[in-house]
């Protein structure tokens, strides 16, 4: 009886997390936009403008749920349930702290790859079921984005795994510290098993690793259809790409999943290459940092404040670099990207071939 | 060829990267109100610019053009103002006087009833013409800008004083006196 009772309360737990970071964050892009571009952003709701984001989603719940008359009713529906719900799952396999997950599974990385590519057919019916010219260019060219971008994504992994040896997340997490099984050592010579720390994360394990992690964050914000890759949305061409004709509860659902992927994809690349739940304090001496800062909390909060960042970070590039083009959008991807994951894929089976054994 | 374009496209976009970073942390602080004839006025770029507008307002001239304002007790009803206006916002109805009303305040002598005098301001485009016309400066410009109301018509300026009673006893004078001089005419 306990046990479905967790099943139940870890979903609602994970939505209401989702939902919480949802408000949270886009109040934080609209302060970060604000303050780039020298202005203060919302300011009147609240104080310093803080419940802004609660008002706009009371007022996206009380909204009357339009389906316009050409649309292909079935798909135009369902479509922001299956691109919420493919975001939904990643959640599932990705660990908050040591054994705190969801789903233990030993193919986690490989399902989250699986369930998030769904998200790409959600906004195609999205955009093909809404009946409209803009909306399915946005789409089509969502699809072309994220059907390239998967690639340097599943490279950069694969670069990653073969390194780590494993495919289950909470195994590479606790690759990457203290609490390690196996020897790690730094940069291939030093041996950190017990020192732990930033020392300890997957990207000083190997070096190359920080060029796979830079390859793979870009192309995550390219799987996010986040600025600068946002020509799915493109609200200065394409009025707002595949969700032009949504409103109300479901636009709010394709909102809410833009901002989960967000997370999820941060959270991701901080489990498989910046530690995890690892703490970045390594032990020195007597000071013993890292077992100090280790534990169920603080695996929670090292997670959180390093996905955090990252998001931060994304916001930052959204509010400084203009929209790509759809032609550079691929050069970047077929003709940069993708070469470098290859040669960074062999840079992994060089290393682990060599150096780690 | 594309990997030198590529990592020129990540030198700007680190650069622009360290911009905007910069200016997110000089958001911490507003941007004072500097003098333009400063020699360092452009220099200064840090800081939020945002005047929060019904909590803070920016210093306006006493002698700025914003809003219409009638001295209805100097107008003599000429009607130019009307004319001159335009996109047609002000809507003005004379009554006529059998003798001479009273004076202005620089002596121009009044002939006319003001029985309705209007601007409305929802219309108005700030042109300043009507002020211009005016022959004895009774319309003017004020430094009154801010005028939100959630009713259109709040925005029609009514600068008539008359009351009905007195607009109807007023052209009841003229149709009489008029009467009287047809009949005058007559004998």
């Amino acid at each position: 009886m306990s046990e479905i009772l967790i099943h139940i309360l870890v979903p609602v737990v994970i939505f209401g997390f989702i939902a919480l970071f949802t408000l949270f964050a886009v109040y934080a892009e609209r302060k970060i936009a604000g303050f780039v571009q020298d202005r203060l952003g919302p300011m009147e709701t609240g104080k310093y403008g803080l419940l802004q984001t609660f008002a706009d989603i009371l007022k996206l719940l009380q909204k009357e749920l339009i389906n316009p008359k050409a649309t292909d009713k079935a798909l135009f529906i369902i479509a922001p349930i299956i691109i919420f719900v493919a975001v939904f799952i990643g959640y599932s396999v990705v660990p908050w702290a040591p054994d705190f997950i969801p789903a233990n599974t030993n193919t986690g990385l490989f399902f989250i790859m699986a369930v998030v590519s769904i998200d790409a057919l959600g906004i195609l019916m999205a955009g093909w079921g809404s009946n409209n010219k803009y909306s399915l260019l946005g789409s089509i060219r969502a699809i072309a984005q994220m059907v390239s971008y998967e690639i340097p994504v599943g490279l950069s992994l694969i670069a990653a795994v073969m390194i780590t040896q494993t495919l289950n997340l909470n195994e590479i997490a606790y690759n990457q510290g203290i609490l390690s099984s196996e020897s790690i050592k730094f940069l291939g010579i030093w041996d950190v098993t017990d020192v732990g720390g930033i020392l300890a994360w997957n990207i000083f394990q190997a070096p190359h690793l920080i060029v796979v992690y830079i390859i793979f964050f870009v192309a995550t914000l390219a799987e996010c259809n986040r600025a600068p890759f946002d020509i799915p949305e493109a609200e200065s061409e394409l009025i707002g790409g595949f969700h032009t004709e949504y409103g109300g509860i479901r636009f709010a659902f394709i909102f809410l999943s833009e901002y989960a992927m967000m997370f999820l994809v941060a959270m991701l690349g901080v489990v498989i290459f910046l530690g995890g739940w690892n703490t970045p304090l390594p032990n020195i001496g007597g000071l013993k940092l890292a077992d100090w800062t280790t534990g169920l909390v603080w695996g929670i909060f090292w997670t959180f404040a390093k996905s955090l960042i990252i998001v931060g970070v994304q916001m930052w590039i959204r509010w400084t670099l203009p929209r790509f083009r759809a032609d550079q959008l691929m050069n970047l991807c077929w003709k940069v990207m993708i070469p470098i994951a290859f040669v960074c894929l062999a840079a992994s089976g060089l290393w682990r071939i060599l150096v780690m054994n | 060829m594309i990997l030198k374009t590529t990592i020129h496209g990540f030198a700007t976009a680190v650069k622009g990267l360290l911009l905007t970073v910069k200016h997110l942390f000089g958001a911490k602080k507003s941007r004072e109100s500097r003098d333009i004839r400063q020699a360092d006025y452009f220099e200064k770029q840090e800081g939020v610019t945002t005047v929060q507008f019904p909590h803070e307002k920016m210093p306006i001239p006493e002698v700025a053009r914003y809003q219409l304002d009638v001295e209805i007790d100097d107008c003599i009803v000429c009607d130019l103002c009307a004319k001159a206006c335009p996109v047609d916002c002000i809507t003005i109805e004379a009554i006529k006087s059998p003798e001479a009303i009273g004076k202005t305040s620089d002596g121009s002598v009044k002939r006319l009833y003001a029985a309705q005098f209007d601007i409305d301001m929802a219309k108005c485009m700030y042109c300043g013409l009507c002020t211009v016309v005016c022959p004895t400066e009774c319309i003017t410009m004020t430094n009154q800008y801010d005028r939100s109301t959630t009713k259109l018509t709040d925005l029609i300026y009514d600068f008539g004083e008359m009351t009905d009673e007195e607009i109807m006893k007023r052209k009841e004078e003229w149709t009489s006196f008029q009467a009287d001089k047809e009949a005058a005419k007559k004998k």
